[in-house]
């Protein structure tokens, strides 16, 4: 077997390939070089604080923020007022339910969540049970989207918050944001969004989706890492926040500390490309997301793709190699950067909870690829990965007992496991 | 994750990968761990019926490189031993050889369970052998 591709082997690489392959874009991107330009003046020349009031340096920085400010608003309809910056997508996260569960305790203390959410909602929303508060965890339906009756059946007098992400951060699944928030409106419940992942890559309007809070980061859309906000609707209705890093007095009282100028010029900068070029990006992202799942399906039996294809990001494809597993097939394609749902690529040593949820089996979660497709991939490389897998797969299903057993007629799910406790 | 030389031998180099027919009655099949846990081995030895030594070993894992290495390492390992001197092999052997850390120790010992489960059902076969000892139980 080959464990180290083409170019180790004496094949010539094909045309367009530099080796490795980046293809983990919701992990994070490379930043694009024009976000890159629009930073470095300030970090040396134009390096003021945004807060210094009383001379040009400080001037600067804070008109640079405020440009920031719009271009950013301006991607989700925002208003430049209604953006706080942060360190990032987890902050924001941090900010937005424990600063809503603080502030409005008075009227509630019941929010409602899912369980693909990423666990920067997950974990602030279990740190708030310990202090009293009641969640629900709203289940998904096999394609990954929340069920609307259940989330309105999840509603209580109590309820002051949902949280519910726009795109999952492994299937790519897109929420119905747009009839989740207005339920929401209905019942004069504030709607978080963790929009980290559509940020940029789909049309995202928190009027027409009425949603009150949106976590923002720039690393997802090639801009900086280190540099987030938390979008916060001002009016119908306003929502008030309690601060969960007091100091002075930055950002509206809402998160103090200086400003991150070179960052935030990044993230808004990015925010502008994504803006104006996202329509035509997502297309062509889109058609190599199709092109690889078609060759892949096209070239190999029992795969299976997890969540929905018809509610998804262009550049997501998180597909199942039945009978072989994820770790292993990653060794394989190490010239290639993608994530496994299986368990020996997590820290936790648990597979994926995001395909549990689905319903499906630990197997199908071990066996899983996530592919993020970025602004800088290219057809050629979307070939050239889609063969490796396929040359990888079938090597490793010679490999694999269960894959003959399947193929002799074997039904695995008959066989009586001796399942370890490890 | 890195991982060691030896491991990405084994991952790149299988050996003995393949299947003996389990019906014969020198081949004891083992196949131990499970596909819910990520990792499925099935290690197949074919015995001497007259010398019981073991004069081939197969194998086929589904798992993580390390559970792979593990397996293909136990077959080379127990050809040309008797099923007994095989029996002494232990997963610490397998994690020492294949510098496996710590959270792959399990892929050793999942290897360790094939070849005394493997062993077990060809001494189911031969009755007349000896008994392997009570705690060669195919899961440990």
């Amino acid at each position: 077997m080959s464990g180290n591709g083409h170019h180790e082997n004496g094949g010539p690489l094909p045309p367009g390939i530099k080796l490795p392959i980046y293809m983990d874009n919701h992990a994070t991107t490379p930043m694009d070089s024009r976000v890159l330009q629009a930073m470095l003046p300030y970090f040396t020349e134009k390096f003021g604080n945004a807060a210094s009031r009383n001379h040009q340096f400080g001037w600067e920085a804070e008109a640079a923020v405020e440009t920031a400010r719009e271009q950013v608003a301006k991607l989700i309809g925002a208003t430049a007022k209604e953006i706080i910056f942060t360190s990032g997508a987890t902050e924001s996260d941090n900010l937005a339910i424990k600063g809503v569960a603080e502030m409005y305790r008075e009227k509630g203390n019941h929010i409602i969540t899912a369980v693909t959410e990423h666990k920067a909602v997950l974990d602030t929303c279990k740190r708030l049970e310990k202090y009293g508060y009641k969640v629900t965890y709203l289940p998904v339906k096999a394609d990954g989207l929340v069920d609307l009756d259940q989330l309105k059946a999840a509603m209580t007098d109590k309820t002051i918050l949902v949280s519910i992400m726009a795109a999952n951060n492994e299937i790519g699944v897109l929420q119905p944001l747009e009839e989740i928030g207005k339920l929401c409106r209905e019942r004069g419940i504030f709607l978080h969004s963790d929009a980290v992942q559509a940020l940029g890559k789909v049309p995202l309007d928190v009027n027409k989706m009425n949603i009150d809070m949106a976590s923002l980061t720039g690393h997802k859309l090639y801009g900086p890492k280190g540099c987030g906000a938390l979008y916060v609707r001002r009016r119908n209705p306003r929502v008030q926040l309690s601060a969960m890093i007091d100091g002075g007095g930055h950002e509206r009282g809402m998160r103090s500390g200086t400003l991150n100028v070179p960052g935030i010029v990044g993230f808004g900068k990015a925010c502008e490309i994504s803006m104006n070029e996202m329509a035509e990006e997502s297309r062509r992202v889109g058609a190599l997301r199709d092109r690889l799942k078609q060759k892949l399906t096209a070239e190999l039996d029992e795969v299976f793709i997890n969540g929905t294809m018809d509610h998804r990001l262009p550049g997501n494809l998180n597909i199942s190699f039945l009978y072989v597993e994820g770790e292993s097939l990653l060794m394989g394609i190490n010239d290639i950067a993608v994530s496994s749902g299986s368990a020996c690529t997590s820290a936790t040593l648990e597979p994926s909870y995001v395909l549990k949820s689905l319903g499906l089996g630990d197997d199908v979660a071990h066996s899983s690829i996530r592919f993020g497709i970025g602004r800088f991939n290219t057809e050629a490389e979307v070939d050239y990965v889609a063969g490796r897998l396929v040359e990888v797969v079938k090597k490793l299903r010679e490999l694999s007992p269960l894959y003959e057993m399947v193929k002799e007629g074997i039904d695995l799910t008959k066989i009586q496991w001796q399942a370890e406790s490890h | 994750m890195a991982y060691s030389d030896k491991v990405l031998d084994h991952y790149t180099n299988p050996r003995n990968v393949g299947t003996l027919d389990k019906s014969s009655t020198d081949v004891g099949t083992g196949l131990v761990g499970a596909p819910e846990c990520g990792d499925v081995m099935r290690l197949q030895i074919k015995v001497n019926p007259q010398t019981h030594v073991i004069e081939d070993a197969k194998f086929k894992t589904f798992g993580c490189g390390s559970a792979i290495a593990s397996s293909s390492l136990a077959t080379e390992w127990i050809q040309g031993r008797t099923v007994d001197d095989a029996l002494k092999i232990s997963n610490t052997d397998i994690v020492k050889e294949l510098a496996l850390p710590p959270v792959k120790i399990h892929c050793s010992v999942l290897a360790e369970d094939a070849i005394r489960a493997a062993i077990n059902d060809w001494k189911k076969k031969h009755p007349e052998a000896q008994p392997a000892p009570a705690d060669a139980k195919a899961i440990g």
